[in-house]
């Protein structure tokens, strides 16, 4: 089970052998899919045929029109001049690379340390609570790391309970007071560089750079899903066999040369498809910044997600929502289509 | 991380100073990853007047039931609205993933695995590209039909079972691709079809398939919150998540209230993680995604 991963589990080949009876008895096991065939046509493509049409419509208020507004693709354009939907795809990507970066070093730590104590009687309980958060709803996590981040109480007061802003005020410091998700600094701003290397840059209606407010909200992620990286790691190093361990041994490795030379080399599958499916955890990331921090000052925690959700249902600017679904959509399949197609090859061969 | 470092573990040596120094660092990562836990049970324990911001780390000063009971009154009926969404949904999408997972792993055609694979694409998209036109299908069934899908938990079951199919169909084709075929052709050659070879031989054995994509299912339906906030729009037919976030969005409630709501609504889920963790890991192994 250890190596079914996802990758793993698309292409898992199966002992049904193409022999020419097998050809007869296509058409029942056909008819047996049909209707998760049709439900997934209409449901899936068939929706995001029509999604796209209205974003290519002139639907923008409660009275349904899906001619195709002129000149094509004007939406598209709105779209991407917004300053809005530029800081989301901002966010998305300063996001994806904190949440994914942190969730798999913490993951992958806390796999290499029990894996290395494994014959400790407590590492059940240390594992199962690790990935305890994984089995609650975003929802939760958003409600208590909301508090946990808030600047009047949380981890704020450990800067008085440890005494650091006593020791600052007797150096004449103002206490130390982070503002978190409602912060709006943006850090490490780069628009002169990309202006004199990106054609098109001066049109950024943002600052780009780390939005701070966003380091809580991966923080809380990675809370949730360090979990998930860690028992997928620990799955695949039930794969590696005490003989290899032991080769490298005496080989000379050290313990941590063990796990960097030859454990984590042969774990790349499983690094890429918990990558995988971070990436697509983050671009669809919305129920927990929703109720983490909600979009945050100045966009500062926004999403496409949310984009997405306030234009379409709120704001009922139908066609600016549904490009801007588009384009989540197209950022998912970007990683998820050659993933699948992949997959498929492996277990066509 | 660092700890670990120059530790070779000698033969037959069974405790050394790294595994020490590891124990420690495991240690401090739990106090890390039970902090939200603690935040949530021991301010939803405290009552509305010993509730404050400035001690939210102290412990309560008396045991009162705090914000549970106003938390539980508030959340009861969502919490049996997402029991009366989850439990249907959850059989539902097992049994068709079933039978889907049946034929694509030992009745293959050809285009069978093309087809699967454009099955799975639907797992992975962000919902938020069928969203709308989900909803007006919803209201258009509403109309035509007269049975009310759209601001219904009838209609997030046919969502959820919907969406839900690839995932179940992938854990179930694994499950079944490991069932040696030659236990079908034995019984294919004592005379049964598909059908019965199914329901005779495929099905009592699939039993732990159906525990794990049973917790798989239950969890991530329990846990959605998207489908619910855009199919129901009334707040007394929401499911808990939703009921959650407007609690916590709220400004007549104490946040003990809402810490407590966060712990009511959470355990379910976490009841199942704490009894069945060895059926969660595997299900989660199998082929999961969050959110």
């Amino acid at each position: 089970m250890s190596q079914s991963t996802l990758a793993g589990a698309a292409a898992g080949t199966t002992f049904g052998s193409s022999t020419r009876r097998q050809r007869w008895e296509g058409w029942p096991s056909f008819l047996v899919l049909l209707p998760s065939l049709i439900v997934t046509a209409i449901f899936v493509y068939g929706f995001i045929a029509v999604t796209f049409w209205i974003s290519l419509s002139n639907w923008r208020t409660l009275k349904p029109d899906i001619s195709i507004r002129e000149p094509f693709g004007q939406t598209y354009l709105d779209l991407f001049a917004q300053p809005r939907f530029q800081a989301d795809l901002r966010n998305t990507l300063i996001f994806t690379v904190l949440f994914i970066g942190i969730s798999v070093l913490v993951g992958l730590g806390l796999a290499i340390l029990i894996d290395y104590n494994r014959k400790m009687f407590a590492i059940p309980f240390f594992r199962n609570v690790y990935l305890f958060p994984y089995a609650l709803s975003f929802v939760v996590t958003g409600v208590a790391w909301r508090w946990i981040f808030n600047p009047e109480t949380g981890v704020n007061l450990f800067f008085d309970i440890f005494g650091i802003n006593q020791l600052l005020a007797s150096l004449g410091q103002a206490p130390l007071k982070p503002g978190w998700t409602t912060d709006p600094t943006v850090a490490f701003s780069i628009n002169g560089i990309l202006e004199q290397f990106i054609p098109g840059a001066e049109n950024l209606r943002i600052q780009f750079g780390l939005p701070v407010a966003l380091i809580p909200v991966a923080i809380a992620a990675m809370w949730q899903l360090s979990g998930f990286v860690m028992a997928m790691y620990l799955g695949g190093m039930t794969t590696v066999s005490d003989e290899i361990r032991e080769a490298a041994r005496i080989d000379g490795a050290t313990e941590w040369q063990v796990y960097r030379r030859v454990i984590i080399p042969l774990l790349k599958p499983v690094t890429i498809s918990v990558i995988i499916i971070l990436l697509h955890v983050s671009l669809k990331i919305f129920d927990l910044v929703i109720t983490m921090s909600g979009v945050g000052p100045g966009f500062a925690t926004d999403m496409p997600a949310i984009f997405v959700f306030e234009t379409t249902f709120k704001a009922t600017r139908y066609n600016l929502g549904m490009a801007a679904a588009i384009v989540m959509l197209l950022l998912a399949a970007s990683v998820i289509v050659p993933y699948l197609a992949s997959s498929l090859r492996k277990s066509e061969e | 991380m660092a700890a670990i470092h120059h530790e070779a573990t000698p033969p037959g040596k069974r405790w050394s100073l790294g595994h020490t120094l590891t124990i420690i660092v495991l240690i401090i990562a739990m106090i890390f990853y039970l902090t939200p836990v603690f935040v949530m049970v021991n301010n939803g324990l405290k009552d509305a007047q010993n509730v404050s911001l400035s001690t939210m780390w102290n412990l309560p000063e008396n045991f009162s039931g705090g914000g549970f009971v106003e938390a539980w009154n508030r959340l009861r009926s969502n919490m049996g609205n997402s029991l009366q969404m989850v439990i249907p949904a959850t059989v539902l999408s097992a049994l068709i993933g079933a039978v889907n997972g049946y034929v694509l792993s030992k009745f293959k055609f050809r285009g069978s695995d093309l087809l699967f694979t454009l099955m799975l694409f639907g797992f992975f998209i962000p919902y938020q590209a069928i969203l709308l036109p989900m909803v007006q299908f919803l209201q258009t069934i509403n109309r035509v039909t007269g049975i009310q899908f759209y601001g219904t938990l009838l209609g997030l079951v046919l969502v959820h079972v919907v969406y839900g199919i690839p995932i179940t169909t992938l854990i179930f084709r694994n499950f079944y691709a490991n069932i040696p075929t030659e236990l079908l052709e034995a019984a294919r050659v004592d005379g049964a079809n598909m059908w019965t070879i199914f329901t005779r031989i495929m099905l009592p054995l699939s039993i732990p398939a159906f525990v794990v994509v049973g917790i798989f299912q239950f969890t991530n339906i329990w846990n959605d919150f998207i489908f619910g906030v855009t199919i129901v729009q009334n707040p007394d037919a929401q499911p808990v998540t939703i009921a959650l976030n407007n609690l916590s969005g709220s400004f007549s409630v104490d946040w003990n209230v809402v810490m407590a709501g966060a712990v009511v609504a959470a355990l379910p889920t976490a009841l199942i993680y704490i009894f069945l963790s060895r059926y969660f890991i595997r299900g989660l192994l199998a082929g999961s995604v969050k959110g």
